[in-house]
């Protein structure tokens, strides 16, 4: 089993896919010859020429649309944006089009497409380069927002966005690109879409990340763990549509959950998921479900992302408080 | 150094029939008598459903809808000119094109009166006609990509996508425009310049002379052609296919015509515009110089017309009674296509609002 980066699994995943089904092409800014900017595309231009690794002009929109007709006309394009804080110049073509081409003509068109786009902080880039903005995606129906937290999921993960009949939104933790490295198997794996995954099981607690966040909350709980409570981790994979059942199935067992988020607070997943489990749960729980998240300013420069992103200590801190409420 | 031109441009204007039906016999195009009768035909079809349409819109048997009337031509024209291969993109009034196209009155009136199931066409008819596109000029990328697909593909095909004036200060267009210029997708591209984007008038949209120089930056071969004169708009449109199918790219089409009616049944034109400034444009529509030209060549006569006239108003009138007479179609059915394949927790909530309609139905 080689040991991948992130960067390298996504890499390995479009590579496989392309080989598979000659539908399957990338495009985007940057993403042919130079093998995007993270270089997750690299080598597909070498290997399956600019007509199937598109360099497009610079326009989001116009990335999107055309990917759109692409879709519609039988082809599987994986778009990419170069970061998601330049994607909102594709909204309307997300809202208007991408999501709803399914129900709008009742399965006679679909846009079985993913828009691939790297998010989040944590790499002192520039100003727009570090926002969280998955609860954006998740609020429009009909597309699906997907959000991996290592190499191996990664991959798993987008080859099933991939051959998702419906449009993806695949938000990849630049944080976690390159900062550490997971077995990858050489054989394929496939992880199904709108499934939550539980990476530590327990009785005691409920904690529930995604993407970037799972790193420091997996230190948190391991601290925890370490004191004699018994943790119950899950790692969402997809934001939407939510595996509710998942999380409100644990909750129903521990009585005690914590979400950890690196958006900023309100209108966000985390709390939708609060609102799921008072929908499901609420007479399990005993404790306040607990969210530790970003703030509701904007998105500080990178002199200042170190305390704005829920560090392990504070997540630990967190953990504590709701256990011994 | 002295300074140099380092390009110049000209934009070319066509018109083979004019407004009383005068024919340029050097520019006619070589089409068979049973054509000529077919797009006529088209037209007036389309004619005749959108001027019920707004009755029945007056009479709140169908929702807002936005009229068609005097632009029978450009996209009537465009489906005689296509082949069944080629993709139809449109925004949303292009009403003889997509009846030409095979659409079923039907569909139409589905659409209007508020139900998705208009969206669904035979499939035949809806294998390369995209749904109307309501926010403006978004269809324009989908027809580039589309064209890219068509091209990788290698298939002898192209997409043909309009959209109105007012669409042509939208970002998508002149990214579409971009787009499929840089990879000479097979595309044609119509502006219908009905002169009006609800009350704002071509001169406040943009200050280029003409809409088809906005080709000229994107290295897009561009004409502007009569927009009431289908058969200018059936010329420049098969050139343009033809230079798609040659693998030659897009071409950008003006065909300037003029939006008779309002922009929708929601809108009123009285408050922006005058019957003055209608009335020169009534003179100029599209249906009485086809007649014109069809009767100089023999082809039609008032009889002729009359028949025609009746045909299509029964046609109508059965399309209208099937549309009525249709039972409600079950309201549960956005559940069924959210997604290829539901998932937990949207089928709870479509449990959940089974549950609510039938507790409000007993009740």
């Amino acid at each position: 089993m080689p040991k991948l980066t992130m960067v390298q699994a996504i890499n390995l995943a479009l590579k496989e896919e392309m080989a598979r089904d000659d539908r399957v092409l990338v495009m985007g800014e940057d993403v042919g010859v130079d093998g995007g900017v993270f270089r997750v595309t690299d080598g597909l231009h070498e290997e399956f020429g600019e007509s199937r690794s598109i360099d497009t002009p610079l326009a989001e929109s116009g990335i999107l649309g055309t990917a759109i007709g692409m879709a519609m006309a039988g082809l599987r394009p994986v778009a990419e944006m170069q970061f998601s804080g330049f994607s909102y110049l594709m909204i309307g073509q997300w809202e208007g089009n991408a999501t709803r081409m399914r129900s709008r003509t009742q399965g006679q068109h679909t846009c079985p497409l993913v828009v691939r786009m790297p998010y989040g902080g944590g790499v002192r880039a520039l100003e727009h380069h570090s926002e969280s903005r998955e609860a954006t995606y998740a609020h429009f129906p009909g597309g699906k927002v997907v959000i991996p937290s290592g190499p191996r999921n990664a991959r798993a993960l987008m080859l099933a966005a991939i051959r998702d009949p419906d449009p993806v939104v695949f938000m990849e933790p630049k944080h976690s690109y390159r900062s550490f490295r997971e077995d990858v198997p050489e054989t394929e794996e496939v992880l199904p879409l709108g499934q939550a995954h539980v990476e530590r099981e327990g009785d005691d607690l409920t904690v529930v990340a995604w993407g970037a966040m799972m790193r420091p909350t997996i230190k948190a709980v391991d601290a925890v763990a370490k004191t004699g409570v018994s943790i119950e981790l899950i790692d969402l994979l997809t934001i939407s549509p939510l595996d509710s059942d998942t999380i409100c199935r644990s909750v129903q067992k521990t009585g005690r959950c914590v979400i950890v988020q690196e958006a900023p607070r309100s209108f966000g997943v985390a709390s939708e998921i609060i609102a799921r489990i008072n929908d499901e749960v609420l007479l399990y729980l005993e404790a306040p479900v607990k969210r530790l998240t970003g703030y509701d300013v904007v998105t500080p420069y990178f002199g200042r992302e170190k305390s704005y992103i829920p560090p392990a200590a504070r997540i630990e801190n967190g953990l504590r408080e709701t256990l011994d409420f | 150094m002295p300074r140099k031109t380092l390009a110049e441009f000209k934009v070319e204007h066509l018109q083979v029939l004019d407004e009383n039906g005068k024919l340029d016999k050097e520019l006619e195009p070589d089409l068979a008598d049973g054509d000529l009768l077919r797009l006529y035909r088209g037209m007036v079809r389309a004619r005749e459903l959108d001027q019920r349409m707004l009755k029945l819109q007056r009479q709140g048997r169908i929702g807002t809808f936005g009229p068609c009337t005097g632009q029978e031509a450009p996209s009537t024209a465009a489906a005689l000119a296509m082949q069944d291969d080629d993709w139809f993109v449109g925004a949303f009034r292009e009403l003889g094109g997509r009846l030409f196209r095979g659409e079923p009155l039907t569909n139409t009136l589905f659409y209007y009166n508020g139900w998705e199931e208009g969206n669904v066409l035979p499939k035949e008819v809806g294998r390369r006609m995209t749904p109307l596109a309501v926010v403006v000029g978004t269809q324009i990328l989908h027809a580039a990509g589309i064209g890219y697909a068509l091209k990788l593909k290698g298939e002898k095909a192209a997409a043909v996508t309009f959209c109105g004036d007012g669409a042509t200060s939208e970002g998508d267009f002149h990214e579409g425009l971009n787009f499929a210029a840089v990879w000479q997708a097979p595309v044609v591209f119509i502006s219908q310049n009905n002169q009006w984007a609800i009350s704002i008038p071509r001169e406040k949209q943009t200050r280029s002379e003409t809409i088809a120089q906005k080709g000229i930056a994107y290295g897009v071969p561009c004409i502007q052609v009569d927009g009431n004169d289908a058969l200018a708009c059936y010329v420049a449109i098969k050139e343009a296919l033809e230079r798609a199918y040659r693998g030659e790219g897009p071409t950008l089409i003006e065909a300037v015509t003029y939006r008779l009616m309002m922009h929708t049944t929601a809108d009123d034109p009285t408050k922006y515009r005058t019957k003055d400034q209608e009335d020169v444009w009534w003179q100029k529509e599209p249906l009485i110089r086809f007649q014109k030209y069809l009767s100089a060549k023999g082809l039609w006569d008032d009889a002729k017309e009359e028949a025609l006239r009746e045909e299509l108003r029964a046609e109508v009138d059965t399309a209208v009674k099937e549309f009525e007479a249709t039972a409600p179609w079950p309201l549960d059915r956005p559940f069924d296509h959210v997604f290829a394949e539901t998932h937990p927790s949207i089928e709870k909530q479509h449990q959940e609002y089974l549950a609510a309609l039938k507790e409000e139905s007993d009740a």
